[in-house]
């Protein structure tokens, strides 16, 4: 068995590197948020937040050295949430367009307060 | 391919002198227990813990089938027989069949069977039973203030909104017991990797272990979810905002996803490990190594992924859309594949064994017969079009009580049975434990497959009272519980009998295989004397069987 | 041979001998050596760790499914969050991060004065950042904007309340649960700060300081997706 104590550390600096990027993400995010993108706001902040995790996940986390099973690990809890995420909002897609009855059923309220009150 | 030395089974010790160390006799007082943290002592904390909360939970169904024994409502108001059915579903439920065989079967089980010291995470295992009392005793208080009347499911809008009762007391106790099946499960994961004995690697676990292991990820994927929706539930409740009231914005098929994406894997949490009992005994009563050991195995793991991907199955007339209702049926009938392995495997592993039909097997044929009548249900309630028939009648009531009661509570019989004589160093009277296990198969038949009928007819589940044309049927069931009832008191006798009367069991009573029969029984309380090595797969029961693996 | 009995300190439960007791955390008796209770340790964390991503899946979904359906709303209501202080303490708590990582550095090669100063302003930067948490939930407060307590949408016209309502209860039970769980792991550096000013870890043993430092790198990461997704809601 080989010594395990000081099996792989990084030089401070690859740290402090490590930290530059997440700055500089965090401001393009910011930047992002700011630009005329639209629809892809949220996709594009989603990623740039990937993105940090990644970092974080790899570098400060030690994700680079760590075996395998930490890898399943990460990634079943991933699958699992991106299960919950996507089955239910597959249901929330798919339903049929009811903003018609939305209509009526907030004009059927509105008819009813007045004829209460 | 060595032949020559294998040795069938682990190396068996002398039954020990009497004076010897135990876990049961290494230290007394209630101090000692309390403050333990050896993982037999705490699964035997467990087993008193749950025991009671079946009884509680007992009692409601009692009342229940006292009531429907006659078809007005005359012995209890409606209010009252909702608080009933509610309360006896989150006790059976919750505090009795999730936990059940992990905490306490699996507690005793898990570092025995892979040659382990303890657990990982000895004083996290105190600490979930801690957390187990806790919760427990909360839901116990919400129910002697007044009870809670939502249904085991706390549905929105009616929990939120209308109910007047202790919906948040109720809810904060099942969301203390999330923890504590989570901290149980993390234990269970990081001990199976990192804690098997020499040897022992993946495919020598016994199948116990594999189906513990995937129990452990369900509960960690999933129990997460439920607490956070029942903190959602109980911040609705206490400041009115909208968070599944369709009035105020909300969505309460919401809460109908998030609560479901727990508790119908849930519905695995219970079987799996019950699976693993059965694996177990099957094996050990008809003296053959399990037949197809890869697939069962990968069928736990196959039901765990799949457990997550069904739960819209509950909600096909909640307005849940079409689409996503088809996706669901479809995904539904895939978990029947690994079940049906698991059921022909069992099936052909006793064909030409040389089948011993002691007690803990008449439990595992049990299981198999009930458990495969309440999958093939789940089946026809699977197929969108006849549910929207039989959903929220009886028929589902049998289904899912054929999975639970016919399935999980009998694997636990049969598994308590089977390891009695390592937890306590006695036998039980086998005589009065196969009169038990006929009475509660008795019993157990004529309570529920008479409500298959009842629901078919359109009789629905949660009301008080009913149309006089299905009173036979009713008196039946009711009838039916009382046997139920009786043959569970049963072995509670014979069990404490036995503490003190019951013959000494020797390290091996069924000269079965596996680690936990290798030390003496009750074990020592650091489990072997010496940690084994392990050399050979599960369940070698011949000279022939070892040589084809060796 | 030396570096087998320096993993393997020994073979009997508690005892190590020929060892400095001070520097000791006791071997527990379950385990075979340090270095499986260490990889136990670890790994035990990242299980924990996988459970957290669901806790937080759960409203992350539900705050999906309403920020489609009403996302008229819920951008106004975003546009009240003050993103100079959201950016800020992002940058904090990724300070944080850093002086963890440097700590859980300075550990592996036997640096505790570092590892306890390092902890030390871990510790700082994380009461930072619950300190402006604490400003900004006060502004909100004086704003009307709690839900279910003290709630207003006049700010903007044609909103609909209860829906930017909704959104400030995602906002406040999302950053709540993420301030608990700071609260957490704060409490845990402080154990670890003493234990390490007592002599308690060394080279060999100090899978606390790393097991701590994985759980608040998570926290972090959980932050890192909590504020583009309640701060920075455009059109």
């Amino acid at each position: 068995m080989e010594a395990q104590a000081p099996s792989h550390v990084q030089s401070s600096w690859a740290y402090l590197t490590i930290f530059a990027a997440l700055v500089v993400l965090t401001g393009t995010t910011v930047g992002a948020a700011l630009a005329p993108l639209g629809h892809w706001h949220i996709p594009v902040a989603l990623l740039i937040a990937a993105g940090k995790a990644i970092l974080i996940y790899l570098f400060f986390m030690h994700g680079l050295e760590s075996g395998r099973l930490v890898w399943l690990i990460v990634m079943g809890a991933l699958l699992c949430l991106s299960i919950l995420l996507s089955f239910t909002l597959a249901d929330y897609r798919s339903r049929p367009d009811d903003s018609h009855l939305r209509g009526l059923r907030s004009a059927a309220c509105e008819q009813c307060r007045t004829t209460s009150g | 391919m060595t032949t020559a030395t294998v040795e069938p089974r682990p190396q068996m010790r002398e039954p020990r002198p009497r004076g010897r160390i135990d876990y049961l006799n290494v230290d007394f007082g209630a101090r000692s227990w309390l403050l333990t943290t050896d993982h037999k002592r705490i699964a035997i904390l467990y087993l008193v813990s749950i025991t009671l909360m079946f009884i509680v939970g007992g009692l409601f169904a009692v009342l229940i089938r006292l009531e429907l024994a006659t078809p007005p409502g005359d012995l209890v108001s409606a209010d009252t027989y909702n608080r009933l059915f509610t309360m006896h579903g989150v006790v059976m439920l919750f505090f009795f069949l999730i936990p059940v065989i992990p905490s306490v079967l699996g507690n005793f089980l898990v570092p025995l069977m892979i040659g382990a010291k303890d657990l990982a995470f000895p004083r996290l295992n105190l600490a979930s039973w801690y957390v187990y009392m806790t919760g427990a005793l909360v839901a116990l208080w919400a129910m002697l203030a007044g009870g809670v009347d939502t249904g085991w499911t706390f549905y929105t809008p009616f929990s939120t909104r209308s109910s007047h009762s202790y919906v948040i007391g109720t809810a904060v106790g099942v969301l203390i017991l999330g923890f504590s099946s989570i901290l149980t499960a993390l234990n269970f994961v990081v001990t199976i990797h990192r804690m098997r004995a020499p040897g022992l690697t993946w495919f020598r676990l016994p199948l116990f272990i594999w189906s513990t292991y995937a129990t452990s990820l369900i509960i960690l994927l999933g129990t997460p979810v439920i607490t956070v929706t029942l903190l959602l539930l109980a911040a609705e409740r206490l400041l009115g905002i909208g968070i599944f009231d369709p009035r105020l914005g909300g969505d309460p098929i919401l809460f109908q996803h998030l609560f479901w994406f727990y508790s119908h894997p849930a519905v695995y949490i219970m079987v799996l490990p019950a699976m693993g009992v059965v694996s177990e005994l099957v094996t050990t009563f008809s003296r053959k190594t399990i037949f197809g050991y890869h697939f069962v195995a990968f069928a736990s793991i196959a039901i765990a992924v799949l457990g997550f991907l069904v739960w819209g199955h509950h909600m096909f007339v909640s307005g849940q859309s079409v689409y996503a209702s088809l996706i669901f049926s479809f995904l539904s009938y895939l978990v029947a594949v690994p079940s049906a392995i698991k059921v022909f495997n069992w099936t052909a592993t006793l064909h030409k064994g040389s089948v011993a039909f002691q007690t803990p097997l008449l439990y595992a044929f049990g299981f198999i017969a009930l458990f495969t009548i309440g999958g093939l249900t789940g089946l026809v309630l699977a197929a969108t079009a006849v549910d929207v028939h039989v959903h929220d009648t009886y028929f589902v009531v049998a289904h899912f009580h054929y999975i639970m009661v016919g399935g999980t509570v009998m694997a636990y019989m049969g598994g308590l049975h089977y390891w009695w004589p390592k937890m306590t160093g006695r036998m039980y009277p086998e005589g009065w434990a196969k009169l038990g296990a006929l009475i509660i198969f008795v019993g157990f038949n004529l309570t529920f497959f008479p409500q298959f009928v009842l629901g078919y007819q359109g009789m629905p589940r949660r009301y008080h009272e009913y149309a006089p044309e299905f009173q036979v049927l009713n008196v039946m069931s009711s009838a039916g519980a009382t046997i139920l009832g009786a043959g569970y008191a049963l072995p509670m006798f014979y069990f404490l009998w036995s503490l003190r009367s019951g013959k000494e069991a020797g390290p091996n009573p069924w000269g079965a295989t596996g680690l936990e029969w290798a030390t003496s029984s009750p074990p020592p309380p650091h489990n072997f004397e010496t940690t084994p090595t392990v050399t050979l797969p599960p369940y070698i029961y011949s000279r022939k069987e070892a040589d084809v693996v060796g | 041979m030396l570096s087998a009995n320096l993993v393997k300190p020994g073979v009997l439960p508690g005892a190590l001998p020929h060892e400095a007791p001070a520097t000791q955390e006791p071997l527990a008796s379950q385990f075979a050596d340090l270095y499986q209770q260490r990889e136990v340790a670890t790994l035990g964390m990242w299980v924990f760790l996988a459970t957290e991503i669901l806790f937080f899946g759960g409203p992350l979904t539900a705050y999906a499914i309403y920020g489609g359906r009403f996302s008229d709303d819920f951008v106004a209501a975003s546009e009240r969050l003050s993103v100079p202080l959201g950016a800020l303490n992002t940058v904090v708590l990724l300070g944080s991060s850093l002086t963890v990582a440097l700590a859980v550095r300075a550990a592996r090669l036997g640096q505790f004065r570092s590892v306890s100063l390092l902890v030390l302003a871990t510790i700082v930067l994380g009461v930072v950042f619950l300190g402006i948490k604490a400003l900004e939930y006060s502004h909100d407060y004086a704003e009307g904007l709690i839900p279910g307590i003290r709630f207003t949408a006049e700010w903007r016209p044609g909103v609909e309340a209860r829906h930017a309502e909704l959104f400030f209860f995602f906002y406040f039970f999302l950053t709540l649960l993420h301030a608990v769980h700071m609260l957490v792991g704060l409490a845990a550096w402080a154990v670890l700060l003493l234990r390490t000013l007592r002599g308690r870890f060394s080279v060999r043993w100090n899978a606390p300081i790393e097991v701590a430092g994985l759980y608040w790198h998570f926290v972090d990461v959980v932050w890192v997706f909590l504020f583009p997704l309640l701060y920075l809601l455009r059109h």
